[in-house]
């Protein structure tokens, strides 16, 4: 087997180092020769060699669907990529729950919302609802979490009122409508009236959501992004962490 | 032991939720009674042929049904209903509806302080408007009748009907994908909705080419739609069906454009707005009745929305409650005169794939839920909430749905995309989506009465368990009132009570004289 080379690391089809790839696109154009000749053609052209159309056939009304294969020829150096990442530790709903009470000595105050035009409220309700998701409760059933749920199509203005009122910790947002780009307007949206108001520093805030990555939301402002594959106890062990730091009980 | 081509599900049990249902049905048909919506009221208007719209509101224009019953509200009058005072208006300016249409859009007419006429010319005046707007609505359905009767229907060759939505948020993009699903063997199309339209207290009006996760529902985007599926129809010789969503604020409204457009389904739940989207229980339950009379008048299919009550809780355990919906959504749709051919009762497939036998519960409740309503075009929903990046095996769990679909021979297929959690789908992903049912509803025809089910088996207990928690779920729901129940969480876990929610200032109690000849020239059951 060869040595896997980490400085310029390629995918893996069947053999170390083969950098295969398999594509799938659907050009505008109906299927033809000249039409599978142009897809190999524009994939060799992105860099790829070994170029093989798989498959092309009819979709609708004048497209052709490809699958297509090829060898990268560039790879990455694995060594110089940076990615910040949340602690990958984990703990059951009793732990973080006792832990809570025990080191805060008070439950944490959570507002949530799903802020600008999203009205799928999936990924919030998992997180703070009762039941929570997959067996995993959520922040509702903590006795530590004091949990508000302002449910869906909220404005930011509405929000940070309510969590003012509420004197809460953290907030949480759920962007899970992508078109367009929304859910990142949507996010930047919330930071700026945080920061009209001078209350950027005044809440633990975090995003939650399919397309969201913890990198884009630490860009964006935010102290935490969750994505697909988080659970509450994630979210509630985070907002743990973060309090403590707060209170000078972390560093 | 013995194997029967249906499970043993006791008559007994079906018929006492039944029971059950009507009665929670009769706690509807009060609230019916005695309130009406503004909703509703504009509604009316719309049905007497004020479908005009004006002035600019964020870009989208403000329909012309809105800015009269605003005018009726202001004043106090809208108890007698916006009816009542729009022929009063007639009478006192001895004019014509068009004129009084031209006269509020000149801002020359406020129907909410016409001088009151004499109440015998009144009424006469509004009966006339009245029988004419449902004549109009009759004659539009009877001519839709005639272009659906020259093509073939797929819904007569006894399996169920593929399903997809379109969602670009620009009506003549989704008209492009909507003609390339059809093209891939698709049957029904949905429209999905801009997902703030829910929330909104007018219909927007025109062609829309903006939107977030999806289209607005105009009456002209229906028209659009409306054209292209025919067209595409007429080029394959098949009846192609359009869907889109008559919930929320406006759902009355979005129930007669649907009509008069020639629109073949409606997703129409009150239960969906008050759980998921927090609209005011008692206004969205007296729109639901005049929505669901506007479907019986019309041939629309209604579409529940049950389905989505297994994406918040766990679906193992939410079967229960889904049948219990399901009856209680089966009795609301009869009071409105509903034949059951035309309720297409949802439910789902969402369960956790990774359950142990997870395939055999899922065969139970759709083969279950199929034996229970046995005329009804069920609509069966794909796995949604256990999709993930991961797209070839979501393209795997959308075979077995299919598998399971086409066995129970459910109405309607709503078929799963591979890209389901990852985006809104790419034309090749409905293509890739269409190709899965095409192969499996076609390879496993008539697959459904080759087999049987042993009636001591998992299989079998598994559906008689959901049969009994339904009884007693109906019972308690019976018990403490339907109103009660959904403020105390019973339905996906939601708690939301009779008072709150949005759009809770347009419902208003119905005063003594108020006027509504529509109920009883549409056969109304309430």
């Amino acid at each position: 087997m060869n040595e896997i080379d980490y400085k310029n690391l390629v995918p893996y089809g069947d053999t170390t180092g083969d950098g295969a790839v398999q594509f799938s696109f659907t050009f505008p154009v109906e299927p033809s020769p000249k039409a599978q000749e142009a897809a190999a053609q524009m994939v060799r052209e992105w860099g790829f060699s070994d170029v093989k159309v798989a498959h092309m056939s009819s979709v609708g009304v004048g497209f052709a669907y490809f699958v297509i294969f090829g060898r990268a020829q560039r790879g990455v150096n694995f060594d110089k990529v940076e990615v910040p990442e949340l602690t990958g530790q984990r703990l059951n709903y009793k732990e973080i729950d006792k832990r809570i009470l025990e080191e805060i000595g008070r439950p944490i105050r959570v507002v949530g919302a799903n802020t600008g035009f999203d009205a799928h409220t999936v990924g919030l309700d998992a997180i703070l609802n009762m039941k929570g998701f997959d067996g995993d409760v959520g922040l509702e059933r903590y006795r530590g979490f004091y949990t508000v749920n302002m449910g869906s199509q909220v404005l930011p203005a509405e929000l940070i009122e309510r969590a003012l009122k509420e004197k809460a910790d953290a907030i949480l947002i759920s962007k899970i409508v992508t078109q367009k780009d929304i859910h990142i307007a949507d996010m930047k949206d919330v930071i700026l009236h945080l920061r009209k108001r001078g209350l950027e520093k005044r809440f633990i805030l975090v995003v939650g959501g399919p397309r969201v990555t913890h990198k884009l939301a630490l860009e964006l402002g935010y102290d935490a992004g969750f994505s697909i594959g988080s659970y509450p106890s994630d979210v509630a062990y985070f907002l743990l962490e973060k309090m403590l730091e707060r209170i000078g009980k972390k560093k | 032991m013995g194997f029967s081509a249906t499970l043993p599900l006791s008559k007994t049990k079906i018929t006492r939720c039944r029971a059950v249902a009507h009665s929670i049905g009769d706690e509807v048909a009060t609230l019916v009674q005695e309130h009406s919506t503004v909703g509703v009221e504009r509604t009316f208007l719309r049905l007497l042929g004020l479908n005009s719209a004006t002035e600019q509101e964020e870009g989208l224009l403000y329909p012309t049904s809105n800015f009269i019953v605003d005018q009726v509200e202001r004043t106090g009058r809208l108890v007698e209903g916006s009816l009542y005072w729009v022929a009063n208006a007639m009478v006192a300016e001895n004019c014509s509806l068009g004129d009084v249409e031209a006269a509020v859009l000149a801002g020359k007419l406020d129907v909410g302080t016409v001088k009151p006429q004499p109440e015998s010319a009144v009424l006469k005046l509004g009966r006339l408007l009245a029988r004419d707007g449902v004549a109009g609505l009759r004659s539009r359905v009877k001519n839709r009748s005639k272009i659906k009767r020259k093509l073939k229907d797929p819904a007569k060759l006894k399996r169920p009907l593929l399903y997809q939505i379109v969602a670009t948020g620009n009506i003549y993009e989704d008209v492009l994908q909507a003609k390339s699903a059809v093209m891939d063997g698709i049957e029904i199309v949905a429209v999905i909705r801009s997902t703030a339209q829910s929330l909104l207290d007018y219909v927007p009006q025109g062609a829309t080419t903006e939107g977030f996760g999806g289209t607005y529902a105009t009456q002209e985007n229906f028209r659009i739609m409306r054209a292209a599926l025919d067209e595409v129809g007429q080029e394959q010789n098949k009846y192609i069906r359009l869907t889109n969503y008559a919930s929320g604020l406006c759902m009355a409204e979005i129930s007669l454009l649907a009509s008069i457009e020639g629109l073949d389904y409606l997703l129409n739940d009150a239960m969906y707005g008050i759980l998921f989207r927090d609209i005011n229980p008692v206004r969205t339950l007296v729109d639901q009745h005049f929505s669901r009379l506007l479907c019986a008048q019309s041939g629309i299919c209604i579409m529940t929305g049950e389905d989505n009550y297994m994406k918040t809780t766990d679906a193992v355990k939410s079967g229960d409650s889904v049948l219990a919906s399901e009856f209680i959504n089966e009795r609301t749709a009869l009071n409105a005169g509903l034949p059951t051919s035309q309720m297409a009762l949802g439910h789902a497939m969402e369960m956790n794939p990774q359950y142990e036998k997870v395939i055999l519960m899922e065969l139970a409740r759709a083969q279950m839920t199929r034996q229970i309503f046995p005329d009804s075009p069920l609509k069966y929903m794909c796995n949604t909430k256990y999709k993930t990046g991961d797209i070839m095996t979501s393209h795997v769990v959308d075979a077995v749905f299919n598998l399971l679909g086409a066995c129970t021979n459910q109405g309607v297929l709503l078929l799963g995309m591979p890209t389901e959690a990852v985006h809104t789908p790419w034309l090749a992903d409905r293509s890739l989506s269409a190709r899965n049912a095409r192969y499996i509803v076609n390879g496993a025809a008539g697959m459904g009465e080759e087999l049987g089910y042993r009636s001591d088996g998992f299989i079998a207990k598994f559906a008689q368990k959901v049969l009994d928690d339904a009884v007693r779920l109906l019972e308690r729901i019976e018990k403490i009132g339907f109103l009660k129940a959904i403020e105390r969480g019973y339905f996906a876990d939601v708690r939301r009570p009779a008072t709150g929610g949005k759009g809770a200032k347009g419902v208003f109690r119905v005063g003594p004289k108020y006027f509504n000849p529509f109920y009883e020239m549409m056969n109304s059951r309430i």
